[in-house]
């Protein structure tokens, strides 16, 4: 039995990773309607330069807001320079130009920063949570960030004005056109924030996994299986999937015989797939309807 | 939320009678591709075969994506079935080369037909990431101890390179080369003769609009498995041709990279335009090789610059320059 809640607890530790990079995922599908391949990359690139800036000397919290802003700006020079002029090119081109953006921030990031893995500090430090043998301060920082993250998020996208129009014009673009919201901003802003969230899911999981260029790879693929599981359409659905995945991954692995580290993420995939077999929107997703 | 959506407007147009323009421009590539080993060295023959190789695996996806609007992230394990079951047959089985395609074939149609069975219910961003599962899946059940004996587990199989048949006078490269040519000319063709048919056209119509296409009377579930199996069939035969060029096979050959270069090449050379499939193999082949010219350390910077600049001046791929052409030189006749 304690085998099996130290598994859980370890499931849901890595669960809020997921969640976190999910909740980024969903983020920008909801801005721009496409699943963003270089999401990972994007966050690794913040989490270097956020490295960076320690480096130099500029205190963590510092650093993290500084790499926090710079994110939130590079996201939208992203979607102005690059994804603006694709707007209406056909959709599988966009996904081409993401998997371009990914060559692009891989390569360059190896090529400034070096191969080379390297150690991210905790503002949490590793010491146990409340005299947990289970839980670390750092893992327990993790789940409660990703925890404030998806409140103020819930809030943003419900009760304010902006929130509200980037829903609208993710929707129906049209008609948000029609009631004066600013519809290609608002794809923007949607780049913007996600990258700021891949940036503060990066700098939690940088502890954990060690920083190099490519960090975020694994991540990112249980970060969308994640955020598909949940339904694309909600956050809070993103971040449930999340602890799903994390909880199921470590189960499966630990449990079922035959089932080792390699087939690990094969299996993970093949259960969510079930899923979706059964519930096509995934747990939490809306149900559109469609004209003919 | 949406489909992912398959451009509908960029269709092929539904001709039934193939003006003779057409005609020229497919015997004069088809001309270049027979005279071109003759031009060539030996070791840009391979390339050459490799490229055919690509363009078939391209031309199955664009069957799959752009003819009949189902996105798939899973071609590498279609191409890694088809590999293998050559390798294995003429490895375990001392099979003839020639003969192990057909059973490559047949396979690979079972297996996408099955797999597209339950893949049904999932459409877009959702069917995509049912088939990225079966792309990091295979390699892994390809190393799995218990298929050691027939797969040669990390190791892979080394097959032996086909000699050249009835005494004609051509290395071993070139009759592999023109051996690739007739089989890929001869799915290309059928590809092409394909979508003029009522077949072709229930692909086109449950791609432009489901609902639409049942209440015509089209068999919805039926012609999506039916495409699936079709493109992991040609699939199929492009990687058992792949692993009797390459002489090897291996799982780490076919991983998800490889499904991703051939949904790039689909894109370079058109989605849903036959003809592009050879341009986007080109992409595929060339690229990578021209961005490590450029400077080892950033090749992967390069070559997604390189991706950007082709995607921003022709966002439709290849089909956007051909038919351009095309264009001006009919203005330039008639004014």
């Amino acid at each position: 039995m304690d085998a099996f809640i130290s598994q859980l607890t370890a499931g849901i530790a890595t669960g809020a990773i997921y969640a976190c990079m999910a909740l980024a995922v969903v983020m920008i599908f909801q801005a721009i309607d496409h699943l963003n391949f270089a999401q990972g990359e994007m966050a690794t690139l913040s989490v270097f330069v956020s490295w960076q800036l320690l480096q130099w000397g500029v205190p963590y919290w510092a650093s993290f807001v500084l790499t926090v802003a710079l994110s939130f700006a590079g996201g939208i020079v992203i979607e102005r320079v690059l994804f603006k002029p694709l707007a209406n090119a056909p959709a599988l081109t966009n996904i081409a130009g993401f998997i371009a953006l990914f060559a692009v921030i891989n390569s360059a990031s190896g090529m400034t920063w070096d191969w080379t893995v390297k150690r991210y500090p905790t503002p949490f430090g590793t010491s146990p949570f409340m005299g947990s043998t289970l839980v670390s301060n750092h893992q327990a920082g993790v789940i409660a960030v990703t925890g404030l993250l998806l409140l103020a998020l819930f809030l943003f996208f419900r009760f304010t004005r902006v929130g509200l129009s980037m829903r609208a014009a993710a929707l129906m673009p049209e008609s948000a056109r029609l009631v004066g919201i600013r519809t290609g901003w608002m794809s923007a802003l949607g780049w913007g924030m996600a990258s700021a969230i891949g940036a503060v899911g990066g700098m939690l999981i940088a502890p954990i996994v060690f920083l190099e260029p490519n960090m975020m790879g694994g991540v990112l693929i249980y970060g969308f299986a994640a955020a598909v599981l949940g339904g694309l359409t909600s956050p809070l659905g993103a971040v449930v999937g999340g602890f799903v995945v994390g909880v199921f991954e470590n189960m499966i692995a630990t449990y079922l015989p035959g089932v080792g580290n390699e087939l690990k993420l094969p299996a993970a995939l093949v259960l969510i797939v079930t899923v979706l077999v059964v519930k096509p929107t995934g747990l939490f997703g809306q149900r559109l309807m469609k004209r003919v | 939320m949406s489909a992912l959506p398959i451009p509908t407007k960029i269709a092929p147009t539904m001709q039934t009678t193939r003006p003779p323009r057409r005609f020229l421009a497919s015997s004069a590539v088809l001309a270049l591709l027979l005279a071109a080993p003759m031009f060539i060295a030996n070791f840009f023959v391979f390339q050459a075969t490799l490229l055919l190789i690509y363009a078939l695996a391209v031309l199955a996806l664009n069957l799959l994506t752009g003819i009949s609007g189902q996105f798939s992230l899973g071609q590498s394990a279609f191409y890694a079935a088809g590999a293998y079951t050559s390798a294995i047959l003429m490895e375990h089985g001392g099979m003839h080369y020639a003969l192990t395609l057909p059973a490559a074939a047949v396979l690979c149609f079972a297996f996408g037909f099955l797999f597209g069975w339950p893949a049904l219910r999932l459409s877009g961003i959702y069917l995509a990431l049912a088939t990225f599962a079966l792309a990091t899946a295979m390699p892994q059940l390809l190393k799995l101890g218990m298929f050691e004996h027939w797969t040669g587990g990390v190791q892979g199989i080394v097959i032996m390179k086909p000699d050249t048949p009835w005494g004609l006078p051509l290395s071993q490269d070139t009759w592999l080369y023109y051996f690739t040519l007739a089989i890929a000319v001869a799915i290309y063709l059928f590809c092409s003769r394909l979508l003029v048919t009522q077949s072709g056209r229930a692909f086109m119509a449950v791609r432009d609009n489901e609902i639409a296409a049942s209440t015509m009377g089209v068999n919805v579930a039926l012609y999506k498995t039916l495409a699936f199996g079709l493109s992991a069939s040609i699939t199929g035969v492009a990687g058992g041709l792949s692993a009797i060029a390459v002489q090897f096979v291996a799982p780490d050959s076919y991983t998800i990279s490889l499904s991703i270069a051939i949904f790039l090449g689909m894109v370079v050379g058109g989605v849903g335009w036959l003809p592009g499939s050879i341009v986007g193999a080109a992409f595929i082949i060339f690229v990578p090789n021209i961005a490590e010219g450029f400077s080892k350390g950033l090749s992967g910077a390069i070559y997604g610059v390189l991706l950007f600049l082709i995607i921003f001046l022709m966002p439709q791929g290849a089909r956007q320059v051909v038919h351009g052409v095309r264009d001006w030189l009919l203005n330039r006749r008639h004014r």
